[in-house]
C-alpha cells in the first residue's frame, strides 16, 4: 500500500471497481411490482411492515424500465405467459427473475391437467433464484432475494469472460 | 310459487316446448330450444312468475353420445321462487337463441359457456372467447377435448408422456 497510504480523505473509498458495481447493484434491487396470484399475497406481505422488503433495499416499481428484478409472484396461465415475456423485455439490463411458488416454477397443482397454465417460468424467461411453498411465506421470500443478493454480489460485470 | 307450479304455467302457454328428461331433478325443467327467446321474454315478464334474475349460464356436456346443454338458473326477487331450464343442442352445431338482451348479465355468461363449450349464443352482439385468449383452440370444458401442443411455440403439455402418471 505504499503508494496509497495516507493519500486519502474520509470521503474517500478505494475499491475494485468490479466489486463496488456488484455491492452497489445488488444493495438496492428494486423489484417490479406485478402478481398474478395467491403468491401476490405473500409478496405484499413481505412489502408490508412486519417483514418490510426496504431493509434490503428493495422497493416495489410499478414500471418495467424502472425495475431490475421480476417477481413472478402466481400461476402462469398461457395468456399471461406472452405478457410476462415482454415485460422481461422491456427490463432494463442487469435484470433478475425469481419464481415465487410451485405454480411459476413448475406448474404447481396445474401440472397434470392444467391445460391452460404454462409449465414452469423458466419456459419463457431465465429464472435466477427458484423459491419453493404454495405459497411460500414471506421469511422463505426473503431468503430467496437475500440468494439473489448474494448472486448479484459475485458478479463481476467488468471481467471479460473466458470461453 | 312451487316447483310444479311454475312448470304448470309453463305447460299451459308453450305445450310444444316441453321436453321430458327423467334425469332431471323436480327443480329443473327441459324446454325445446327453438321457442327460447319467446319463453324467455314471457316469464321474465308474466307477473306471476316475473323471473327478474338471472343468476346463473352453465353449459354442461353429458357424454360422447349424449348432448350439450345450457342450464339457466332463473331466481323471482319478487316471489321469491326458482327455476332451473335446461336447454340440449346437438354436439355437431350447437346453438341456441342469445337472452343476453333480456338479460344483460347473460352477456358474459354466454361468452364464458361459449368460450368452455362452443356453444353459440345466436343474436349475441359480442360472442367472444372471455378467458381464453382468442386465438385458443378448442372448446376446453368439453369431455372429447385435447389440449394443443404449444401455444405461440411454448410447450402445453410439458410431460404428457412421462411414466408414471396414473
Amino acid at each position: 500500500m505504499g503508494v496509497l497510504e495516507n493519500k486519502f480523505q474520509d470521503n474517500v473509498i478505494v475499491a475494485s471497481l468490479d466489486k463496488l458495481l456488484g455491492w452497489a447493484r445488488s444493495t438496492s434491487p428494486w423489484y417490479f411490482q406485478f402478481g398474478l396470484a395467491c403468491c401476490a399475497i405473500e409478496m405484499m406481505a413481505s412489502a408490508a411492515s412486519r417483514h418490510d422488503l426496504e431493509r434490503i433495499g428493495m422497493m416495489p416499481r410499478s414500471s418495467p424500465r424502472q425495475a431490475d428484478v421480476m417477481i413472478v409472484a402466481g400461476t402462469v396461465t398461457m395468456k399471461m405467459a406472452l405478457r410476462v415475456k415482454k415485460l422481461y423485455e422491456q427490463m432494463a439490463d442487469p435484470k433478475y427473475v425469481i419464481s415465487m411458488g410451485s405454480c411459476a416454477t413448475s406448474g404447481g397443482p396445474y401440472w397434470q391437467h392444467g391445460y391452460h397454465v404454462l409449465k414452469g417460468v423458466d419456459l419463457v424467461v431465465p429464472v435466477d433464484v427458484y423459491v419453493p411453498g404454495c405459497p411460500p411465506r414471506p421469511e422463505a421470500l426473503i431468503e430467496g432475494l437475500l440468494k439473489l443478493q448474494e448472486k448479484i454480489q459475485t458478479e463481476r460485470p467488468l471481467t471479460r469472460k473466458s470461453a | 310459487m312451487t316447483s310444479a307450479e311454475i312448470k304448470a304455467v309453463l305447460e299451459h302457454q308453450f305445450p310444444a316446448a316441453m321436453v321430458e328428461n327423467e334425469d332431471l331433478t323436480e327443480k329443473q325443467v327441459e324446454l325445446k330450444g327453438n321457442q327460447w327467446l319467446e319463453i324467455a321474454t314471457f316469464i321474465k315478464n308474466d307477473p306471476d312468475l316475473s323471473f327478474d334474475q338471472l343468476e346463473c349460464i352453465t353449459g354442461y356436456d353429458t357424454g360422447e353420445d349424449g348432448p350439450l346443454q345450457t342450464r339457466y338458473n332463473l331466481h323471482s326477487m319478487e316471489h321469491r321462487h326458482k327455476i332451473e331450464v335446461v336447454i340440449s343442442h346437438n354436439r355437431e352445431n350447437p346453438n341456441v337463441a342469445s337472452i343476453e338482451q333480456l338479460w344483460r348479465i347473460g352477456d358474459w355468461f354466454e361468452r364464458e359457456t361459449y368460450d368452455m363449450f362452443g356453444i353459440v349464443y345466436e343474436g349475441h352482439r359480442d360472442l367472444r372467447r372471455i378467458l381464453c385468449p382468442d386465438d385458443w383452440e378448442g372448446w376446453p370444458l368439453r369431455k372429447d377435448y385435447e389440449g394443443q401442443e404449444t401455444y405461440h411455440g411454448i410447450v402445453v403439455q410439458k410431460m404428457k408422456e412421462e411414466e408414471g402418471w396414473e
